[in-house]
Order: structure tokens, then C-alpha cells, then sequence
């Protein structure tokens, strides 16, 4: 096993998925030669060639278009849209288009499609780069979303968002990119779409968190646990469909649950998590649903993420009210 | 004062686009050849067969048109006026070319394959319409106007990936050239070289907003020069010269030189659709008497009629066999069973999430009572 950044992962699983399959083929802007704005694609061009690695003009809905034109020939395409806030110029394609071509044609056609796009704050980006736009796709049936919080799920889940014969997002967090190493296996592995996963088993409350804040949950599970409060943290992983059985299980174990979201308040999937919580284990419950999320405004400028974006902090103080209820 | 030269002469720039793009015709609209150099090479046999195909495509509106206000069909954009735009171009291809058809191009959907039982069920809003064999090589009715045009470009460069000798064909209308999918779709296909006919049907009105107000343009062919890409300006209501330019066009894309642009100046005769729009609100009865004189059956059947190789007896015969056939179609899709929402939640996913199984056990068990 070796050590791997997030991105040498999402790198590897993409290498070996090519290797495999001669139907996928990789596009978008600047991700053949230049290897991708974050290196993601680095090298694919140069080992598969342009045929099947190749950089698109600059026109999201148009990259949606050939996603879409060439699943119909077969193909799998795995686009790339540079950044999640220009998500908007081609949300026809996935959420008009793509997610609905199964259904609309009775399964007799389907669209073999996953979206990679990174998203999240924390590394002071420009405007509509780092939006946490999760729950508009969440909201539209017919796509999978998946959002992983380490190197190691990233390339077992992109592995499997690639084989899946449904379109997926897969949703990179800008900030984990190369923040930390991870012992990923060398050989190709899944881990299957809709599973969350437990990061870290505990008995007084879950946190039920996906993406970035994950690792904010463990920070603030490690001091909770100085204080006597032990803490399961439940990666979803996949946050569209929801692992309601991981989740259930945890809150009916714990009896207490915080559920934790870089997104909006008003946004990302905190909501659908806490109503499924209320619809099937309410009686479980020792103390009201907690949620951390963002303020309700627009995504901060730069300089004021810190103070904007949610933190281990806030993660460890609603964690205590909800113990302490 | 100063009388300078201007860096660049405008009015002149100007004037060079618009006559690169003159209006092909073939026949005048007594169905008079006019310019016989470009004409088709078409039998006898060929020349007859898109006539009947016109004819047809209008007993199928006449009928379409009646169903509708009986009840018997729900959404249908008529298409009275432009046999020639759809069926003279769509005799141009082959069954192996991939059609993205809008929501107004039924009738090249149904010569492409689509049974027409299965076309009335999508006017009704059943799931079976959109149900279709592997070998119909088609997309259902595109209602976002334009996400065809992106599609298509896709299924082009697909189909040059996979070595096939043959094209991807779409459909837009006048209104449709402004959206951004539109450029993008014929920029892309221009950057990539790919097999890939765009037409807009121009029949002067998007509902009721005319052809002038979506644009500036002179023409909309000549938005092919964004993209780098031939565009032809056709008459739509003359069937040869249609088929004559898309002949050209698909040539042109198989052969591997990208794709091409065809504006059809045609005209619907009807409503928008079916759907409540009235014309006599932003038509005057001049522009439907305009356009009816210029009718695309009229001037061919006149032009074969002359040649000697069509007559009142044959097309009467035709008119009753398409209505016996339509009948029949109609009562075809009276037998399609209800639609189930357990079938809906199936054809969601691959296989069913967790949520959809549930979901799927509640309406099979409330389907089953």
C-alpha cells in the first residue's frame, strides 16, 4: 500500500478504470494535456491518447451535450466541470437531460455518465468556485451524488461511480485534495454507491456528516472525548440515495444525533437526513435533531471564510448542547 | 470637418454576409424548375415516393388536428406547411443515422421508425410513446428547445469515434437559433469535425414572437459563421431544393469534413400547438394567404403532375389509405395499459435505491387492489 493524496487517488481510479474499459473517455476544459487545473487528469492524455482524453471549448452545457450524445453511442463518459458553481450553465444536461433519459425511455436507453467537479471552501478561491451546490442535484431524482472525505473512498468510490450505469456527480472537495495521505491499495477496489461508512464508533451521539466537515467531526470528536462524550461520526459517503439503515442504526444506538454540513442552512442535504430521522426513529430520540450548517448567504468572499464557514468548534459546542439537552 | 477614413467599412462587412447566403430554390411556387443545374438525381420512383411521404405528413396533421379536439390526442404542434422542411430533408438520410427530433418533428420521427401508434401515445403522455427498439436509432421529442442541437453534436462525434459512416440530424425553429445551446451545439461539432446536420425550420414565428425579433440577423444560416461551419438559407416549401442541399450536407459530414447549418424559410399554416395558442392574434390573414400560395404540395404536385408521374386518382388513394392506417394506429394506442407508478420508480435506477424499493412496494401493493 501507498500513501496518496486525495487527488493521486482520483487520478489512480480514473488510470485503471481506462485501462479496463475502452468505452470511457475523459473531457472537458483543460484536462488533456495541461492534465486538469488540479492534476487530476495528469498523464491520461498522454498514455490513452486525445481519442479518449480530451479538452473541450470552453462551454459547460455544450461538455453536458456530448456526455449525453456520446452515451447514446455507448461510450462512458466521465466529464470534468472545471468548478461546481459553473454547475449552472449545464444543469439542464444532467438534471433535464441525463438523470431523466432512463425513465423518460423505459429503460431502454440509460446514461452511463459521472460528472467529476470539485467544490468547497477553505482554500480561498474566487467567486462561484466553492459552493456547496450538493443539494439542487440531491433534490433531482434520477443521478447519484457522491462526495468522499479521504483518499481511500475517493478511488474506491469513483471506481464505482465509473461502472454504475447511472449518471453520478462525484463532487471533490477542493480542501482534501492534497491535504492529508491515506493508505490506498495499489489495485483497483469499489465501494459501493449508497453505503455510508463509519468513520468512528461511539455511544452518546452521532454526527452524521459527509465531505470536508468529516474530518472537522473527528477534531471535535477527539476533544469531546476529553470531556466524556464519546461521538460516532457517520460518513454518508453517497448523500444521494441516502444510507438510511447506517444512519438509523447509529441514531438508534446513540439516541442522539447533530447533523453536520459545510452547505447553507437552507441548502445541501442536512434537512433530508434530519426529516428521515424524524420519520423512522423519532422514538429513539433523547434530545431534538441538532444541525451545524452555514449561514444563509451567499458563499463568503475569500477573506471571510474562516469566520463563515462551519468548524470543529461548532461541531463540538452543538454536539454538547445535544448531549447535555 | 474632418472627413477621415473609418478603420473598417460596416455597412459594406455587412452586406457580404448576407449575400453569402442566397435562398437555393429549384422550383418556383407554380412548381416551375427554375434552376435546373442543382437538381437531385432522383428516379421517378424517388421523385413520387416524397410526395407521398407530403402527402401523408399532412393527413397525418388533418387527422392529428381532429383527434386533438375530440380528445383523443394531447400535445400536437401542427406541421401543415412544412413537408417539404421535414420530409424532403429526412428523405435524405438513412435508417442508420441518428434523428434528435424537437417537439414540431413528429412526422420525420414516424418515417424514421416510430410506429405512429407510439407517437399518438406521446401526444397523450404515455410511457410506452417513448419506448423504443434498440434499432431505432432516435431520440423521443426534445421539449428544451435547443438541448437537441448539444445532443446531437455529441452523437456526432460519438458516431465519428465509432468509424460509422453516417450522421447524427436535428431539428430547431426559428425562435430556437437564440439559445445558447444552439451556438454551442454547432461550435462544438465545428471543433470536433463531426458528422452532424443542424436544420432550423424558419416558419417566420417562435408562438407569437416573428422570426425579426429574434435577431438581427439577415439570415439565420449565416449563424453558421460563428462556428466556422458551411450554412445554406433553402426554400422550405420547395421539397427539391431540400432535399437537394441536405443530399449536399450529408455528403459533406460523412465524408469527414464537419458539420453544416440548413435554414428552411417555411411556414406552418396552423396554431403553435394545440395547447390553446391562437394565431389570429399576431397573424393577419395576408401572411396565411401568402404562405398557402407558396404550399409545398401544391408546387410539387404541380411539378409532377406535369412529368406525368402523379395524378388526382393516385393521391386520392393515398389520402384513404393513410386515414384507414391512422384509424387503425389510433385504436392501437387505445390498447396501451394504464401506466403503472411501480414501473416509473423501476425505470428510475439501474437497480432501486433503498428508498425507490420501498416506494415501489407501496404502489405495487395499492396497484395490485
Amino acid at each position: 500500500m501507498a500513501q496518496k493524496t486525495m487527488i493521486e487517488a482520483i487520478t489512480q481510479a480514473l488510470d485503471q478504470e481506462m485501462e479496463r474499459d475502452q468505452d470511457i473517455l475523459i473531457f472537458g476544459e483543460d484536462v488533456g494535456k495541461n492534465g486538469g487545473v488540479f492534476r487530476a487528469t495528469a498523464g491520461l492524455q498522454e498514455k490513452y491518447g486525445e481519442e479518449r482524453v480530451s479538452d473541450t471549448p470552453l462551454a459547460e452545457s455544450g461538455i453536458g451535450g456530448l456526455a449525453i450524445g456520446l452515451a447514446l453511442q455507448g461510450f462512458r463518459p466521465v466529464p470534468e466541470i472545471q468548478f461546481i458553481g459553473f454547475l449552472f450553465e449545464v444543469l439542464d444536461s444532467i438534471v433535464g437531460q441525463a438523470a431523466r433519459t432512463r425513465y423518460r425511455m423505459s429503460s431502454t436507453r440509460n446514461m452511463p455518465i459521472t460528472i467529476r467537479t470539485p467544490f468547497g471552501g477553505g482554500v480561498h478561491t474566487p467567486e462561484m468556485h466553492s459552493d456547496n451546490l450538493e443539494g439542487l442535484l440531491t433534490q433531482s431524482p434520477g443521478i447519484k451524488v457522491v462526495v468522499p472525505s479521504n483518499p481511500y473512498d475517493a478511488k474506491g468510490l469513483l471506481t464505482s461511480a465509473l461502472r454504475d450505469n447511472d449518471p453520478v456527480v462525484f463532487m471533490e472537495h477542493m480542501k482534501l485534495y492534497r491535504s492529508f495521505r491515506d493508505e490506498v491499495p495499489e489495485e483497483s477496489y469499489t465501494i459501493p454507491l449508497g453505503k455510508a461508512a463509519i468513520t468512528r464508533e461511539g455511544k452518546d451521539v452521532s454526527v452524521i456528516t459527509y465531505g470536508a466537515m468529516v474530518r472537522e467531526a473527528i477534531k471535535a470528536a477527539d476533544e469531546l472525548e476529553k470531556e466524556g462524550i464519546s461521538v460516532e461520526i457517520v460518513d454518508l459517503r453517497t448523500i444521494s440515495p441516502l444510507d438510511i439503515e447506517t444512519i438509523i442504526a447509529s441514531v438508534e444506538k446513540t439516541g442522539r444525533v447533530v447533523v453536520v454540513q459545510e452547505a447553507q442552512r437552507q441548502a445541501g442535504v442536512g434537512a433530508m437526513v434530519m426529516s428521515e430521522i424524524s420519520e423512522r426513529a423519532i422514538l429513539s430520540l433523547k434530545a431534538p435533531i441538532g444541525r451545524v450548517a452555514a449561514p444563509d448567504t451567499v458563499f463568503p468572499f475569500g477573506l471571510a471564510e474562516t469566520s463563515w464557514l462551519p468548524n470543529a468548534t461548532d461541531i463540538a459546542e452543538k454536539v454538547k448542547a445535544t448531549y447535555n439537552f | 470637418m474632418v472627413n477621415k477614413k473609418q478603420p473598417v467599412d460596416f455597412e459594406a462587412l455587412l452586406s457580404t454576409i448576407d449575400a453569402a447566403f442566397p435562398m437555393v430554390q429549384i422550383l418556383d411556387k407554380d412548381g416551375k424548375v427554375v434552376n435546373k443545374d442543382i437538381m437531385p438525381d432522383l428516379s421517378d420512383d424517388q421523385l413520387v415516393e416524397i410526395m407521398e411521404k407530403m402527402v401523408w405528413s399532412r393527413i397525418l396533421h388533418e387527422r392529428s388536428m381532429a383527434l386533438a379536439r375530440q380528445g383523443r390526442l394531447g400535445f400536437y404542434a401542427p406541421t401543415a406547411g412544412q413537408e417539404a422542411s421535414q420530409l424532403a430533408s429526412h428523405y435524405a438520410f438513412v435508417k442508420e443515422d441518428v434523428l434528435l427530433p424537437g417537439y414540431r418533428d413528429i412526422p420525420q420521427l414516424i418515417q424514421h421508425g416510430l410506429p405512429v401508434s407510439k407517437a399518438f401515445l406521446w401526444s397523450r403522455g404515455h410511457s410506452l410513446g417513448n419506448e423504443y427498439p434498440e434499432d431505432l436509432n432516435a431520440l423521443p421529442p426534445q421539449i428544451i428547445i435547443g438541448a437537441q442541437i448539444i445532443q446531437a453534436m455529441g452523437v456526432g462525434i460519438g458516431l465519428k469515434k465509432r468509424g460509422k459512416q453516417n450522421v447524427a440530424f436535428t431539428y430547431t425553429g426559428d425562435g430556437g437559433s437564440s439559445q445558447g445551446d444552439f451556438y454551442e451545439g454547432l461550435n462544438y461539432a465545428g471543433a470536433y469535425k463531426a458528422p452532424v446536420v443542424f436544420f432550423i425550420q424558419n416558419n417566420g414565428y417562435a408562438i407569437s414572437t416573428p422570426r425579426h425579433k429574434q435577431t438581427a440577423a439577415t439570415t439565420l444560416a449565416q449563424k453558421a459563421v460563428a462556428a466556422g461551419i458551411p450554412g445554406i438559407q433553402v426554400d422550405g416549401m420547395d421539397a427539391l431544393a431540400v432535399y437537394a442541399v441536405t443530399k449536399q450536407a450529408r455528403d459533406w459530414a460523412v465524408a469527414g469534413n464537419g458539420p453544416v447549418l440548413i435554414e428552411t424559410i417555411t411556414s406552418r399554416f396552423g396554431p403553435h400547438s394545440t395547447s390553446g395558442d391562437d394565431p389570429t392574434r399576431y397573424r393577419d390573414q395576408e401572411s396565411f394567404d401568402y404562405w398557402e400560395q407558396r404550399d409545398p404540395l401544391i408546387r410539387y404536385r404541380n411539378f409532377l403532375t406535369e412529368k406525368g408521374i402523379w395524378s388526382e386518382e393516385k393521391e386520392n388513394q393515398l389520402i384513404e389509405k393513410t386515414k384507414e392506417e391512422i384509424k387503425a394506429s389510433v385504436t392501437e394506442a387505445d390498447q396501451a395499459p394504464k401506466q403503472k407508478v411501480s414501473d416509473f420508480l423501476k425505470n428510475m435506477y439501474e437497480t432501486p435505491t433503498q428508498v425507490i424499493a420501498e416506494q415501489i412496494a407501496t404502489f405495487e401493493a395499492k396497484e395490485s387492489k
